[in-house]
């Protein structure tokens, strides 16, 4: 066991991103570097994860600094999990945007900067100090923002607005929350916040400071009322950043609320009934948003959102087998949605088309890749042996526990909704016989390019979908390991212990 | 702005406008200064330069695109902040100190090499937004 080992992840990325600085102008030594980089990453990760499953939770004091004056870098088993699903995430987009995104774009920076954003996602999940999560939060703001324009279409630059704006706007608002709970408590160390917030008098200040909380990583993860940033915005990248962004970015706020809400606040019954109130109604609002568009990656914006609900039911239930539900489906999302987003990227290259209704004939062209494409279609719907399945009936489980029956019925009317969604396009996209669509000059279809980008783009789906099948036929190793995650995230002790051991 | 008075003072303003960056970069651990306000002074040295002589002068006179400082400086600051980990086994960023005292320097430790490591990627940033924004007008 190597307790040096924690910040591995961090510095693999920057030792990436500044190496592809470097290369800035050679395309073709990037993509290389990128590529065999984020294997390397991956390798680290499942090294920090089997460590991390053997051993316990491991910590860094940066600096050699004693907490909790220092920066402590905690990687327990869920910051463990996260990074490691950035990891197996982080290979895929890699390898996906080395086949698809256009010279042009690379040309701007696209993978120092893509490695940039790994970077915070992974030091957001590692961090053990909650202004450090300000910062990675920050990092990671600014490089999706670059993501997000690069090429500077007029489209891009439109959804960048709103999506900037709310983001700032949340960051903001996360940074008074930090300042009030220092200024309450005098410390920054989540796992010292922990003791010190619970002896604070002034428990009004502290309730009103957490809902601060919420408000901020709310606006991140795309909760009700707070969500129109994202599907205003994550259509309008390039199919690599989107898979990036729908996998990963909701899921950091959905992160850091499951952890400022085990570890430093109690939840009291008033915020378990505005966050159960919130969750119903992004389930609702998301399915409701996804039914009537007609862009696919619009579609999958809005159950990006819908199901996002599902997270925060199950953290708002707050029972041992509803954050289990709630892991266990942060897990299945990111996988399937970073999936689906390069779906759409290679229906994209083919038919030039992001409209469901002008789409057809999918299946009669390519039926090996359609059935492909099923995969993380159908797991994402749930159909029982397929991985979203499982998360859902622990927290159907849960809500009948705790009698939570609005819950239930916002997950079963989400999980129809989702079904119909995902039957719907399979008709118009893979079944239906399409109108003939008039050739786009100077696009580079999927069957102009070279076996090498095509391989580029499939392995990647063809990984992640093999990572789905693994979530669903091996549920059992998954629950197991969501319920340790639970169970680490309800007794926070030993996190506290493994952070102030001193 | 190409006036005479402005074009011989600016001669005389950059090599002092460097050596004061220097000045305070080093002056940075303990006294207000550090890298980062350094690497701001060093780029008014060379945007006053282009204001007085032109932008084409100042490319001359840097030699090389000031984008390449930005990685260069990132590469400093990452490899003093990854030096403990390789040398004496210790957490990320510790600082690490050479025990004799240097005369003139004083006492030499890692964080000098972070700190000009920020100093290179602030001018770089700047001089790179800068260079692109008067170019495109």
């Amino acid at each position: 066991m190597m307790p040096q080992l924690v910040i591995y992840p961090l510095i693999v990325q920057m030792l990436l991103a500044i190496v592809l600085m470097f290369v800035w102008s050679k395309i073709s030594w990037q993509r290389t570097i990128s590529i065999v980089g984020s294997i390397l990453n991956l390798g680290i990760a499942v090294w920090l994860f089997s460590s991390v499953w053997q051993h316990g939770s491991h910590t860094v004091q940066a600096g050699n600094w004693q907490p909790p004056f220092g920066i402590t870098f905690v990687a327990d088993t869920f910051a463990a999990t996260m990074v490691l699903l950035t990891a197996i995430a982080g290979v895929a987009v890699s390898s996906f945007s080395a086949g698809s995104v256009i010279p042009a774009r690379l040309k701007f920076g696209f993978f120092p900067i893509f490695h940039f954003l790994l970077l915070g996602l992974n030091g957001a999940f590692l961090t053990g100090d909650i202004f450090n999560l300000y910062v990675w939060f920050e990092i990671i703001i600014i490089t999706s923002f670059v993501l997000l324009t690069i090429g500077g279409e007029k489209a891009q630059l439109e959804g960048a607005v709103k999506y900037f704006t709310l983001n700032i706007l949340a960051s903001i608002i996360f940074l008074t929350a930090i300042a009030v709970l220092y200024g309450l408590t005098g410390s920054l160390n989540m796992a010292d916040l922990a003791a010190k917030v619970a002896a604070v008098e002034n428990r009004t200040l502290v309730q009103v400071n957490a809902l601060l909380f919420l408000v901020g990583f709310g606006i991140k993860s795309a909760v009700f009322p707070l969500y129109f940033w994202l599907p205003a915005s994550y259509h309008t990248p390039p199919s690599a950043v989107s898979a990036i962004f729908g996998g990963l970015l909701t899921k950091v706020g959905v992160y850091a609320l499951m952890r400022v809400f085990t570890l430093i606040f109690d939840v009291d019954p008033f915020l378990e009934n505005v966050l159960l109130a919130v969750a119903v109604l992004t389930l609702f609002s998301g399915a409701v948003g996804a039914i009537v568009q007609k862009n696919i990656r619009k579609i999958f914006s809005y159950l990006v959102i819908c199901h996002i609900g599902y997270m925060i039911a199950g953290l708002g239930m707050m029972t041992e087998i509803a954050i289990a539900g709630a892991v266990f489906y942060l897990i299945h999302d990111i996988t399937v949605k970073t999936n689906l987003f390069m779906m759409s990227g290679v229906i994209y290259k083919i038919k030039a088309n992001h409209n469901i209704k002008k789409l057809g004939d999918f299946y009669a062209d390519y039926p090996k890749m359609s059935l492909l494409f099923a995969i993380p279609l159908f797991s994402l719907v749930g159909i029982p042996p397929l991985s979203g399945f499982w998360p859902k009936l622990s927290l159907i489980s849960a809500g009948w526990t705790t009698e939570n029956y609005m819950v239930i019925g916002g997950i079963i009317f989400a999980s129809f909704v989702t079904l119909f969604v995902i039957v719907k396009l399979w008709g118009e996209v893979f079944w239906k016989t399409g109108e003939k669509l008039p050739e786009t000059r100077n696009f580079p279809y999927f069957k102009k390019l070279t076996k090498m980008k095509k391989t580029q783009m499939m392995a990647p789906i063809i990984f992640l979908s093999i990572v789905s099948l693994y979530l669903g036929f091996g549920a059992e190793n998954i629950q197991a390991l969501s319920e340790r995650i639970a169970f680490e995230l309800m007794d926070n002790q030993e996190y506290i212990n493994a952070v102030l051991r001193k | 702005m190409k006036t005479i008075i402005l074009r011989t003072a600016s001669n005389y303003m950059l090599p002092l406008l460097l050596i004061f960056s220097v000045f305070i970069l080093l002056r940075g651990h303990y006294l207000p200064g550090g890298g980062f306000v350094g690497g701001l002074i060093a780029s008014i040295a060379f945007v006053l330069h282009a204001f007085a002589n032109g932008l084409g002068d100042t490319r001359k006179l840097l030699h090389f695109h000031p984008g390449f400082l930005m990685p260069t400086g990132l590469a400093l600051s990452f490899l003093s902040g990854v030096s403990p980990l390789i040398f004496t086994g210790e957490p990320f960023m510790t600082g690490l100190w050479y025990p004799e005292h240097l005369p003139i320097v004083g006492n030499l430790g890692s964080a000098l090499f972070f700190d000009i490591g920020v100093y290179l990627v602030v001018q770089g940033v700047t001089l790179t937004i800068i260079f692109t924004i008067s170019e495109s007008t």
